[in-house]
């Protein structure tokens, strides 16, 4: 491990023994917070109930439509925008003021059109995470150098090796970037979604568990969540630091 | 000498855009290159040098004129055996040193075995043979310029097309590139057309430059070097090198300032 790694583990510990001894010693109410290995067993817990994890399943497969969604629907609108220049310069606005809408509004909306099931969260969280996929192509294909574009012009690429090896890995970096927010803003769709309007899922679960005051479910699902976002954002981050890395971004 | 290059009454107008007018570029133009020619263009900055380039090459299509290279027309593409340097760096990032150079060789289908070898020789050619598997953001400005070429050449042009290709290196380097050119150009036999705003690197490098005029780019002056084919910097020094830079001034002054002027 290297030193940052080091000093990054030791400051999340040193966090996670201070909650510990706050909590264990009455400085934080124990209505309010548990303490993390109390957090642990509880997610240990919802793990070892079928009903939760047919929960965490459920809202696993709905990020992951919405993401898979969001990236085709995101890419390809990019790629349209950045050919059209008059349409992309008429939109820009909207892009730019788009996360000032609250898409959770069109919940019921979703509802008519895509009846009682997992296709309105689907959508909000689609809704969410597309934008961020849209600019961040426009953004890569945007800065593209313009030496690439006359250099496979030089080689008489075509259309489909200029797209694989040119535009691909130079635009890679922005994509990535896209990428990445899709998976935070596909997340934060579903299970905002699902903690206030829906009747399942992960956000459901951890809605019904503070209904309940049950603190340990709560918090173990809400443990279980930061272990899946944290283990794919780290996935996402050292893939980009190898790829930045060689690159010497 | 066979005639390799005949550019005949080219021009290039760019369209107007929203509230901008039509600009005339360049032209009209008339050139023709001898095979194995090292010939330059100077002229004020804006004049249309790197445009000529561009309709040369086949990346822009000429208003008017036509451009016939080894006497077939050049007409919205790159021409087979022709490469192309530019004066920005180029260079993949995401590839190696030997993933660069081997690029365009894989693309057009070369069988391995081929291309280990053009990349190994091109490779120890332009010095860079022992920096193979290094990326090009652990090269130096004047390494990654050598890589370009060096991609360039591994495709074995008849024709290169360098638009500025040393520009944003400083004065030292770009002799020793000069002497580099000079041996390149020497060894593979191919025609060169240099875009340069150098006057000392043209005079340095070329059997022939075209100096140009301040927009529209037209031919003012066709100066003859007289230079040996086996040359090199140390020319420099040459009463003759000081007598084709003072010519070559003497065509510019004028459009520097008339393009200044326009500029300004």
């Amino acid at each position: 491990m290297t030193r940052a790694g080091l000093i990054r583990l030791a400051l999340i510990l040193g966090a996670l023994a201070l909650l510990e001894w706050a909590c264990r010693y009455g400085f934080v109410s124990r209505e309010a917070v548990i303490p993390p290995t109390v957090m642990l067993q509880g997610a240990w817990r919802a793990l070892a109930l079928e009903e939760t994890r047919g929960e965490i399943l459920w809202t696993l497969q709905n990020v992951a439509l919405s993401l898979v969604l969001s990236l085709i629907v995101g890419s390809a609108a990019g790629l349209l925008l950045h050919k059209a220049t008059r349409l992309r310069r008429a939109l820009d606005p909207l892009l730019a003021s788009y996360y000032a809408v609250p898409t959770f509004v069109f919940y019921p909306l979703f509802i008519v059109l895509f009846g009682l099931n997992r296709w309105p969260l689907i959508a909000i969280g689609f809704l969410f995470a597309v934008v961020a996929v849209i600019i961040n192509t426009l953004d890569g294909l945007a800065r593209i150098p313009r030496a690439f574009v006359r250099t496979a012009a030089v080689m008489r690429l075509t259309p489909a090796q200029y797209a694989v090896h040119i535009i691909l890995p130079a635009a890679a970096p922005w994509l990535f970037t896209g990428a990445k927010f899709a998976v935070a803003y596909s997340f934060i769709g579903v299970i905002a979604g699902e903690f206030v309007v829906s009747g399942a899922g992960m956000g459901h679960a951890i809605a019904f568990a503070y209904n309940s005051f049950d603190n340990r479910m709560m918090y173990g699902l809400i443990v279980l969540l930061f272990a899946i976002v944290g283990s794919i954002n780290m996935l996402f981050w050292s893939f980009e630091r190898r790829l930045y890395a060689r690159a010497g971004r | 000498m066979t005639e390799h290059l005949r550019v005949e009454g080219v021009t290039r107008v760019y369209p107007p855009v929203e509230r901008h007018a039509a600009v005339h570029a360049l032209g009209p133009i008339d050139l023709a290159l001898k095979q194995g020619e090292f010939f330059s263009v100077v002229g004020p900055s804006g004049c249309g040098k790197s445009t000529l380039l561009d309709v040369v090459a086949g990346l822009a299509r000429p208003t008017a004129g036509t451009i016939h290279f080894e006497g077939k027309p050049v007409a919205g593409e790159v021409p087979d055996g022709v490469g192309v340097v530019f004066q920005e760096d180029a260079s993949f990032p995401w590839l190696t040193v030997y993933d660069n150079a081997a690029f365009a060789l894989r693309r057009a289908g070369v069988a391995d075995a081929e291309v280990r070898e053009r990349v190994a020789s091109t490779l120890a050619f332009t010095g860079l043979a022992s920096f193979a598997q290094a990326y090009p953001a652990q090269l130096s400005g004047g390494m990654r310029q050598r890589l370009c070429i060096a991609r360039t050449l591994v495709m074995r042009p008849r024709m290169l097309l360098l638009d500025e290709p040393f520009g944003a290196l400083d004065q030292q380097t770009r002799l020793l590139m000069g002497d580099e050119l000079l041996k390149l150009w020497r060894e593979t036999g191919a025609t060169i057309l240099l875009i340069t705003h150098s006057l000392d690197e043209a005079a340095l490098l070329s059997d022939r430059i075209g100096v140009m005029s301040a927009r529209p780019g037209v031919f003012i002056d066709l100066v003859e070097t007289g230079w040996a084919r086996e040359r090199d910097s140390r020319i420099v020094s040459q009463a003759a090198f000081g007598e084709v830079t003072g010519r070559l001034w003497s065509a510019l002054r004028d459009q520097s300032i008339k393009a200044l002027a326009m500029a300004s």
